[in-house]
């Protein structure tokens, strides 16, 4: 059995469009008769009617949710619908038999906004796609969208425009904040996508940058970090060796004492290390903009690339 | 979630990892027949001397006068009420400290080494990590800053476990003698197999000791458990102990809202954890300092945002609040409603200042200025509001 392939948007002039979701997405949601998969399976249809396709709940095969078709498993789901995608809503403690589904019914991309997922369980996910091209988005995060193309997740979809601006976020409502802002100084988004706050993710900063370094709509990205962990400062050396378009961070708990989990489960500074500061050194000095104020995110980037040369639009 | 020392002793004799004899008192009468008790399992030498070790959720008992030794029941006796109930201030607790819930009696072992062992997680690469130094009984955190390469680093794959390469590895690296070396090797697989059957993200052993007579025991025993896998682990979820917790963190807890105190004047509600740090940052920024984190959850429904003004309103020092809802699913108009319903319910006599922004913004801030509350002030722009509050507390 193949791999289902990363659907791929392209330009008039065949430039790569967006990243990982696009008008081509097809997406199941795992866990869509459950309440929050079916209240996001509306807004999703809302969005853009043909991304979701339907949907998986073991023991409710041949219903239907918002006009949906709702199947047994996941494999069966694929080859009834041709979905290239799943968003997984199923609770922390199943979420494990759900992704492994996922990966064994080798769909490019799966979403996994659960949150509670144990440690363990993440890292067991992780070996499971080593070697194999799936790539995996979460867990305990809000999702991605392309603006006007497709949203796979929880994120308001409103507040989002179409444009140039790659978004990459440990969080969720800070994300929204930063889109808002984004999109009240004109800068529109190519992709945005919540990584997640949990300590083992399925797609790091540097996954997602490379991805964001070669795609043909994105020209400046804006980066969300917090506290603990070390994404950001295998960011930052990614950033220093192999990226050309700026990027500017924001990173959230200069205050967070140690020891102490600051609601997320990967948001910790544990053994002295992943503290705020030694975040913004290791970016500040791969030449990322640092920006102090999470109220000041959207104007720092418009007065940094709204000038003749720097931005396309 | 954190193990007390005698509770991740127990799972060591569980998984075969050999430990010190122990006895744990829980009052001042326990420690005494904990003494005979221990004498006994000793051998009941003439003059016997044990170890009367705190026990807290946190290291550094040594230096803060938290291990004593005792010659006699009466010694104990003396050191438990001398411990217990107390609270011991070291250099991981911060400056108020944390009670002493429990002493444990240990056998004074005749050390000849003292080495570092530990299984952790490497986040960013999603692999178990086994660590093993020559340098045990030190601060492990001052020897990874000053000397990382004292420390030795090896990635486990989680579905093989540790190979007899690693094994090898390590007991060379550690120095092992020939005799040693099969009960290294042994201890190290105990360890993988506790942390793997407990979803523990930390099991440390420090120091791991080869005593006089080529022993090799875990003098201290240290096991952290993943929060999010307590739901398999009913067993391992009743060792919580409550008193190491600060009461308005675990009361936060209990219903669902991420709660950790600050130490300052400007109490916090906000919706999503990266935005109640943010919140707490441009705060700082504007100058004023904040009396905690707060995220109240995607369900910022009346009771919950109730629940969370109680909790705030509890720490004496909060002089104003600053509410952050980006509403998405939850729309504005009903977050302003549920301000409204839970700041009639509970009597909040500091001013608020509330920034919404997000789904209906307009609608929510129509509700909050149409309530003509004199304590509850509506800003648009979060650095406006935040500059408020600031404000308000000078």
């Amino acid at each position: 059995m193949a791999y289902s392939l990363q659907p791929t948007a392209y330009s008039h002039a065949g430039v790569p469009m967006s990243i990982l979701v696009n008008r081509n997405t097809r997406v199941i949601v795992q866990g869509i008769t459950g309440q929050a998969g079916a209240f996001h399976t509306e807004k999703m249809l809302e969005y853009h009617k043909a991304s979701v396709v339907g949907g998986v709940t073991p023991g409710k095969g041949g219903s239907t949710v918002h006009g949906l078709p709702v199947f047994h498993s996941v494999r069966e789901a694929v080859a009834a619908t041709g979905a290239n995608a799943t968003v997984i809503f199923v609770p922390a403690r199943f979420a494990f038999e759900a992704i492994v589904e996922a990966i064994e019914a080798r769909l490019a991309l799966i979403v996994v906004i659960t949150e509670g997922i144990p440690t363990w369980d993440m890292v067991r996910v992780r070996r499971r796609l080593t070697g194999t091209p799936i790539r995996l988005i979460g867990p305990n995060c809000p999702g991605l969208i392309t603006p006007d193309a497709c949203k796979v997740g929880i994120m308001p979809g409103y507040i989002h425009r179409p444009g140039s601006i790659g978004v990459l976020s440990r969080s969720g409502t800070l994300t929204y904040d930063a889109v808002y802002q984004l999109t009240q100084a004109g800068l529109g988004q190519s992709t945005c996508v919540g990584i997640g706050g949990d300590p083992v993710l399925g797609s790091s900063f540097v996954d997602l940058l490379t991805l964001l370094e070669a795609d043909g709509q994105t020209e400046a990205v804006v980066l969300i970090g917090e506290i603990g962990g070390t994404e950001e400062e295998e960011a930052a050396a990614f950033i220093k060796a192999r990226m050309t378009k700026p990027v500017f961070a924001f990173i959230a708990g200069k205050l967070a004492p140690k020891e102490k989990r600051m609601g997320h489960a990967g948001a910790i500074v544990a053994g002295g290390r992943g503290t705020a500061a030694e975040k913004i050194a290791a970016l500040r000095e791969a030449g990322v903009t640092i920006i102090e104020s999470p109220a000041a995110i959207g104007q720092t980037v418009k007065a940094a690339l709204v000038k003749p040369g720097v931005l396309r639009s | 979630m954190k193990l007390h020392e005698h509770q991740a002793k127990q799972l060591f004799v569980q998984l075969g990892i050999p430990i010190p004899r122990g006895q744990v008192a829980r009052n001042a009468a326990e420690a005494a027949g904990a003494y005979e008790t221990l004498k006994a399992r000793c051998g009941s030498p003439a003059a016997f001397a044990c170890n009367v070790k705190a026990q807290l959720h946190a290291g550094g008992r040594g230096k803060a006068g938290g291990i004593l030794v005792a010659r006699s029941a009466q010694e104990a006796v003396a050191h438990a009420q001398g411990l217990l109930g107390r609270r011991l201030v070291t250099h991981q607790t911060g400056p108020e400290g944390l009670p002493v819930s429990a002493v444990l009696l240990d056998e004074r072992i005749d050390v000849a080494m003292e080495w570092y062992l530990a299984l952790t997680i490497d986040r960013f690469h999603a692999r178990p990590l086994l660590l093993a130094s020559r340098e045990g009984g030190v601060d492990i955190e001052a020897l990874a800053a000053t000397r990382p390469d004292a420390i030795l680093r090896i990635p486990v794959d989680v579905i093989d476990g540790p190979q007899d390469d690693t094994l090898l590895r390590i007991a060379e690296t550690l120095g092992c003698s020939a005799a040693q070396e099969a009960a290294c090797r042994q201890i190290i697989r105990a360890t993988w197999a506790l942390a793997t059957s407990s979803d523990a993200s930390l099991v440390e052993i420090n120091p791991l000791v080869i005593t006089r007579d080529e022993r090799l025991l875990a003098l201290d025993a240290k096991v952290t458990l993943d929060d999010n896998a307590l739901f398999r682990h009913p067993d391992l979820a009743a060792l919580r102990d409550e008193s190491q917790e600060q009461p308005l963190e675990l009361r936060a807890g209990r219903i669902g809202i991420s709660y950790v105190g600050l130490g300052g004047t400007i109490g916090c509600l906000v919706n999503g954890a990266g935005l109640a740090m943010a919140t707490n940052d441009i705060i700082t920024l504007c100058g004023g300092s904040p009396a905690n984190f707060l995220d109240v959850g995607g369900g910022a429904n009346v009771e919950q945002v109730t629940n969370a003004f109680a909790i705030l309103l509890a720490d004496p020092r909060v002089k104003a609040i600053l509410i952050n809802i980006f509403g998405g699913i939850m729309r504005c108009d009903w977050i302003a409603q549920g301000l409204l319903n839970a700041t009639r319910q509970v009597e909040v006599n500091v001013p608020m200042v509330v920034r919404l922004q997000g789904t209906n913004v307009e609608e929510g801030r129509r509700l909050l200025a149409e309530a003509k509350r004199l304590n509850l002030i509506s800003v648009d722009e979060l650095e406006a509001a935040a500059q408020k509050v600031v404000e308000l507390t000078k």
